[in-house]
């Protein structure tokens, strides 16, 4: 399953894009309606690229009126990303999209590098989510908590059925004449190549830990990068930053991932799912349903 | 939108500037002031570029080497592949009385195949330097000005503007001629609605460009 990384696509602008994907996921909806920071946004670095688009979107009200059901138009599976500043706002947000008969899953994004941090723990936010909605419920993780792990077991705990990782990293890069941050923001969001060996990591010690469904992303440009997320756990994987140089990406990076699969004696890619663990299974596999 | 990999016919200088030639493939030129998203050899994200020059065979970008990314570009040669995405974003509106091409330094990039379409009008120009100047050979009918002398100083009234420059001009501009069509720029990761980076006010609200311009009428901006 290739799903796109949430705020990485608009498939209102890019229907064709977004029409190669398994499931669309939206930019992150938040309760009121985001203008996002100031430019400059974005920076390319040695090693990937820095973003600080500030959540820019209309909120959830204008949302569910107007973008919702021109995104039902394009016949696939939606996956809605919301971010808030408390438990509460989570809870109202999931309880608006329940609603909402095209949402196939909804992704806490409790991790934008962008934003305050929300107030009170992941677990807390999965917990007040998962008593407003039914939907399928995937916590994004940052992978600059000290033990990714440990807040992958408290989503579990708290109901996530699956798990987003990861969400870029915090950066930061100067103007190459005047040594002034570039960023408006001064650091932003580190995503792309830099990521890649930061989400193996994650998946794997997630996956490890909790044996729950992983949306694995950070830096895939190819099959071979898809099929590593897979080997560590991940039952899909998204894409970000490629989608910015190669619109293309979606449907390359399958048929690249199936070759890759199959070179190295697999049947199907995800015959290769967790196969990094060799004999060690997850150590828990009670959250999964 | 389309995609390709397209093959550097050459690569010429003009001062600081380069035009790169690429053989054209099957890319529409599309309307002038629109766009093409560059992926120069190395780096992560392409580059947008406006189409300088289109011929039956090719489609040529006027690029001035400033960062990591546009040096990239203009070290390109003959028969290296690389990669083309567009045409994207929104151009000129054609349909003028009495049209007036004035730019500034980088920004005459798109003037050259604006002109041709136009049916070559007057244009006015200005270059830091007399070197910087040379590409004003690039465009028919065109009165140069060199700092410290300003573009804004050959705005006759009475003409239909199009402009292309940097910010300043381009709001120096907007106050002389209010009815101009701007076209503006900004740092795009992805050229095709996306990222969300290349956003500019528009109206009072952040906008993407790459979406909504990058030609603007100097009102809405």
């Amino acid at each position: 399953m290739i799903l796109n990384a949430s705020g990485c696509l608009d498939a209102l602008t890019a229907p064709g894009v977004a029409g190669e994907l398994d499931a669309f996921v939206t930019k992150t909806v938040t309760p009121l309606p985001r203008g996002g920071n100031e430019p400059v946004r974005i920076a390319e670095t040695e090693v990937g690229m820095l973003n600080a688009i500030g959540l820019a979107n209309p909120g959830i009200d204008a949302f569910c009126k107007e973008v919702l059901p021109r995104l039902a138009e394009l016949e696939l599976p939606i996956w809605v990303s919301v971010g808030g500043f408390s438990a509460h706002d989570y809870a109202e947000l999931c309880r608006q999209l329940d609603e909402e008969r095209v949402v196939e899953a909804i992704e806490l994004n409790v991790s934008c590098p962008n934003v305050a941090e929300p107030a009170g723990s992941v677990g807390e936010i999965v917990a007040a989510a998962r008593g407003a909605t039914s939907r399928k419920l995937y916590a994004k993780l940052s992978p600059a908590s000290g033990d990714i792990a440990a807040v992958a077991v408290a989503a579990a705990e708290a109901g996530a059925d699956g798990l987003s990782l990861v969400n870029t990293i915090r950066g930061l890069a100067l103007d190459a004449q005047t040594l002034a941050p570039t960023l408006s923001t001064a650091t932003g969001g580190l995503s792309g190549p830099a990521l890649r060996p930061i989400a193996l990591a994650a998946v794997f010690a997630c996956f490890r830990a909790t044996g729950l469904p992983i949306v694995g992303m950070g830096g895939v440009e190819s099959g071979r990068h898809a099929l590593e997320l897979i080997a560590v756990g991940a039952r899909a994987c998204a894409l970000g930053t490629i989608l910015f140089s190669d619109p293309e990406a979606p449907g390359r990076i399958r048929s690249e991932l199936a070759a890759e699969a199959e070179a190295l004696g697999f049947e199907n890619p995800f015959d290769a799912h967790a196969v990094a663990h060799g004999d060690e299974a997850p150590a828990s596999l009670r959250y999964v349903a | 939108m389309r995609r390709e990999n397209l093959t550097v016919a050459g690569v010429e200088r003009i001062g600081p500037y380069s035009l790169v030639r690429l053989r054209r493939g099957t890319l529409e030129s599309g309307v002038p002031g629109q766009f093409f998203m560059l992926s120069p050899p190395g780096r992560l994200l392409p580059r947008p570029m406006s189409l300088c020059l289109a011929t039956r065979k090719e489609l040529a970008f006027l690029i001035e080497p400033i960062g990591p990314g546009t040096r990239a570009l203009v070290e390109l040669v003959r028969g290296q592949p690389v990669d083309v995405l567009g045409p994207l974003g929104n151009g000129y509106r054609l349909d003028l009385e009495r049209p007036l091409l004035v730019g500034g330094g980088i920004g005459i990039a798109p003037f050259p195949y604006l002109s041709e379409r136009l049916g070559r009008p007057p244009a006015a120009l200005g270059f830091r330097t007399k070197e910087h100047a040379e590409a004003a050979a690039l465009v028919p009918n065109a009165e140069v000005v060199v700092e410290p002398r300003l573009v804004t100083e050959l705005l006759r009234p009475g003409h239909d503007v199009l402009a292309c420059g940097p910010e300043p001009m381009l709001a120096a501009v907007a106050l002389l001629a209010p009815r101009a069509q701007l076209a503006w720029e900004a740092p795009m990761a992805c050229g095709y609605g996306a990222c969300y980076g290349c956003a500019v006010r528009i109206g009072g609200e952040l906008k993407r460009l790459c979406v909504e311009g990058p030609v603007l009428d100097a009102e809405a901006a």
